[in-house]
């Protein structure tokens, strides 16, 4: 007994599919079946890894004291990631926030980091991937996020219990040109897929020998399997040559979302925390750069803290029509004319860091009259009382449209532009851009979310802010 | 609060105004030197006599020597305002006031805009350095806005208040198309109109105010100076501007149908000039038509229709040509553009000529017993801007 684990978890998926048919059908050739899951035009890596943050975090009193950030596309270098990541959760100024970049490892890596101190630690793993238009790459991967919190459960904590116990790992590693891309390269190059498999598996079944040593277990005592990496062949031999039967294999979702990257083992691991039962073995075999094995046992404290809207209903609720050339322009291979419009002037650093809280955190302002601003406001727009206004984190209420309009000739990446009027659930009104809306099914009263997002990117600066988007009725029905 | 107005103290005795248009062949410094030179010889005088000036303009110059530059203004003192889209109109408001205070003998309010040289559509603003949360939305959208609402709150159905825009447009364009200085001088048919590419919500392109180059100016004396220059001045009534607190956008309780700030200033205007049944009373206006319904709300805000009525007035032709009250007898907004600096010194100019009788014969209006004629100016949008109200008139008292 560790006595540590997951204290909870969270995915994120994107609104939006690309059927993979609709790659032949503009190319001539290629493509394949099933969807992959399509960040849209406002979303980043660290949009991404946001939201799976708060899904896990949601209604969850849960202080990290470390924010833990894995991708392969940070949204920049040189600067954290991790950091927009924090602020936007409002987890204030006393952690440690950390990227962890670069490649599809760094994921398991970095769970395996936080699971290995007391925590709470929270761990965001996001990722967008592609490749070159024609790709299996672009075929096969896909855009996702998880998030978990890790660390040890203290005693008496009923709010806090640990959902699966980290019963012990193994890892191992290995230097071999597998899957590489240098760093100015759009796309990665992969090398002849027979040696990959040759030398992915004697990897794979050190670390799964070395995971049940640690733990005294057997293959026979794992109840669910969760097999991934970079390299499909391989993933898929594996489970044959480490004797596990496949009634114990977890989907892998190649045929719904697609790989996606550093994101896909936590992505994995969450969709079979959605159902798995209480006291069942889970492990986890990462097959990136050598191999990552991670066994987990759920508790009972599982089936209560679960996040509201499971990898499943995320799955489902996706919206499959992205048209293949949006897609393109959005993964910037398609260079599009603009509107006759200004682009959009860059956010600059001292407001953006003054209003931080405001920027990332969607943190208004309530009157000691009870009236909420959006932005904060010093003056009360409805008292007119000076300075009398305590801070208010309204990026988990809902609301409702007031009114919209859709907007032709501003500039977006994906026109037309839908503002709404939205009043938020106990008050406060905000007018901003929809996303993940399809203008000819809004109307007034349509009930919405916030979402965090990268409005755009100018100057070399990312633009991150909140838009609403539509919330359908299931998702309105479940416990936020 | 107090607001004792000016009536009567001080009176434009010369006025000029450029085309407005495509000016591809004309500088900002260029339509400067046009409308003063044209209100110079208006008012019958010579530029020393001119003893300081106001420049209206939003984002084509910075600072007083934008003017003193073009003009040669003779080491006087020019100062250069904005206002948002009402900048023109704050000009003649600074300038009538310097005139009042007994500063100046003569002032020049002056207006330009030079917006096509941007290549970009519609207006292009200028932003402080922001934190990038404000978002990008155009000024047609907002205005969009209107439309829904006021057909939610007054029961009225989404085609037949398409139609009263339209309507809007295409009697603004009737009056433009009688209109030598318009940019655009043709009248439209209305299934043009109505059929015209969406910009934003229910706006079509004819719904919206078309981008262009313009310059006017207006030069002021103290009211009893003012035959010393010419025989038939316009007096100024009342000078109203309000800035609102900008809560629509952030308070629940604003509904999209109404512009306080107009109601404000149209109050406070109306007071000054001591004027109660503005439709009956006021021989014209001159109102802000950046969008179709922009006007038809306007015509509530300014009390020339009930709460409501404002489309079945429109539909009716009140404020046609030849109606009861007419509005935009110029073309307006629609016919014009806006050149931003420019646009509320050129709803003064058909002041100017309406009141005195000098507009051509084919869109003379008939002119009430006060001769009295009203301005109305706004910048920034729905439930967030400024509203600018005059009252002229061709008589004292």
């Amino acid at each position: 007994m560790s006595g540590r684990g997951i204290l909870a978890y969270g995915a994120y998926l994107p609104h939006w599919r690309l059927r993979r048919s609709a790659i032949g059908a503009a190319l001539g050739n290629g493509g394949g079946k099933g969807t992959r899951a399509v960040a849209s035009y406002d979303e980043d890596t660290t949009s991404l890894g946001v939201e799976a943050a708060r899904a896990a975090l949601a209604g969850r009193a849960l202080a990290p004291r470390s924010v833990f950030f894995a991708t392969t596309e940070p949204a920049y270098r040189d600067k954290t990631n991790a950091t927009a990541i924090s602020a936007a959760l409002g987890l204030g100024h006393d952690v440690l926030a950390a990227d962890m970049t670069g490649a599809v490892r760094s994921g398991t890596a970095a769970l395996l980091a936080g699971l290995r101190g007391d925590g709470p630690d929270l761990v965001v793993c996001s990722d967008i991937r592609t490749g070159l238009p024609g790709s299996g790459d672009e075929r096969d991967g896909g855009d996702a996020g998880a998030a978990f919190v890790v660390g040890a459960a203290r005693p008496g904590d009923t709010a806090a219990p640990l959902l699966a116990e980290y019963l012990g790992g193994g890892s191992a590693s290995d230097e071999f040109l597998d899957r590489w891309r240098l760093p100015e390269e759009l796309s990665s190059r992969v090398w002849e897929e027979r040696f990959g498999e040759n030398a992915y598996l004697p990897m794979g079944e050190r670390a799964l020998t070395a995971a049940l040593k640690a733990t005294g277990l057997t293959t026979a005592d794992l109840d669910h399997v969760v097999v991934t990496g970079t390299h499909a062949r391989a993933v898929r031999s594996f489970p044959r040559t480490a004797g596990i039967g496949r009634e114990k294999m977890a989907d892998t979702l190649d045929a719904t979302v697609g790989n996606t990257g550093a994101a896909h083992p936590g992505l994995l691991l969450a969709s079979v925390l959605d159902d798995a039962e209480a006291d069942r073995v889970i492990a986890l075999v990462v097959l990136a750069d050598g191999a990552d094995v991670l066994l987990f046992r759920t508790t009972g404290a599982l089936a209560a803290h679960r996040p509201a809207r499971g990898v499943a209903a995320r799955i489902a609720s996706g919206h499959a029509d992205v048209p293949y050339a949006s897609f393109l322009t959005w993964r910037g291979h398609l260079d599009r004319e603009s509107p006759r419009r200004p682009e959009p002037d860059r956010a600059t650093a001292p407001p953006s860091h003054r209003l931080g809280d405001w920027k990332f955190a969607f943190t208004g302002s309530v009157c000691a009259c009870g009236t909420r601003h959006l932005p904060p406001q010093r003056v009360c727009v409805s008292c007119e009382a000076h300075d009398r206004m305590t801070d208010e984190r309204l990026a988990d209420v809902r609301g409702t449209v007031a009114t919209y309009t859709v907007d032709h000739l501003a500039f977006s990446m994906a026109p037309p532009v839908v503002l709404a009027v939205i009043d938020f659930d106990g008050g406060g009104r905000f007018t901003c851009e929809l996303t993940d809306a399809d203008p000819a099914t809004l109307e007034v009263g349509t009930r919405v979310e916030m979402t965090f997002r990268r409005l755009y990117t100018s100057g070399g600066i990312h633009n991150y802010f909140w838009k609403a988007r539509p919330v359908s009725a299931t998702a309105e029905g479940e416990q936020a | 609060m107090s607001s004792h107005g000016i009536k009567d103290k001080v009176a434009i005795v010369g006025m000029g105004c450029t085309p407005f248009g495509e000016h591809w062949d004309l500088s900002v410094a260029d339509m400067l030197v046009d409308s003063a030179t044209q209100a110079l010889e208006s008012a019958g005088l010579d530029k020393p006599a001119v003893d300081a000036y106001w420049l209206g303009t939003a984002a084509s110059g910075w600072g007083g020597m934008t003017l003193s530059t073009a003009l040669k203004t003779d080491y006087r003192p020019v100062s250069r305002v904005e206002n948002f889209c009402a900048t023109g109109s704050e000009a003649f408001r600074n300038a009538c006031y310097a005139v009042a205070s007994g500063a100046y003998d003569v002032a020049m309010a002056i207006g330009v805009e030079k917006l096509k040289d941007s290549g970009y559509s519609g207006l292009v603003k200028t932003m402080p350095a922001h934190d990038g949360t404000m978002g990008q939305l155009t000024a047609p959208a907002r205005f969009s806005l209107l439309a829904p609402a006021y057909c939610a709150k007054y029961g009225v159905s989404l085609d037949d208040f398409k139609e009263v825009m339209t309507r809007v447009a295409w009697k603004n364009h009737y009056n433009g198309a009688r209109n030598p200085r318009a940019a655009f001088q043709k009248e439209v048919p209305r299934e043009t109109i109505a059929r015209s590419l969406k910009v934003a919500g229910e706006l079509g392109v004819f719904d919206c105010s078309g981008v262009s180059d313009g310059s006017a100016a207006a030069i002021v004396v103290r009211a009893e100076d003012a035959h010393k220059y010419t025989d038939k001045p316009l007096y100024v009534k009342a000078l109203s501007m309000v800035a609102g607190p900008g809560n629509g956008p952030i308070d629940p309780d604003y509904d999209y149908t109404t512009f306080e700030e107009a109601v404000r200033s149209a109050k406070d205007a109306y007071a000054q000039a001591g004027v109660t049944d503005p439709r009956a009373e006021l021989s014209m206006a001159e109102v802000h038509d950046c969008f179709t319904p922009t006007e038809v709300v306007l015509m509530e805000d300014l009390g020339f229709s009930g709460r409501g009525k404002g489309w079945q007035d429109c539909r009716d032709g009140v404020f046609d040509l030849t109606g009861e009250l007419p509005v935009n007898p110029d073309g307006g907004l629609k016919s014009f553009g806006h050149p931003i600096g420019a646009s509320g010194l050129r709803m003064l100019f058909e002041c100017w000529l309406q009141l005195r009788g000098e507009a051509p014969a084919e869109r003379q209006i008939k002119i009430k017993d006060k001769g009295y004629g009203m301005t109305q100016n706004l910048g920034g949008g729905p439930g967030d801007c400024v509203s600018f109200v005059s009252v002229v008139g061709s008589e004292l008292g």
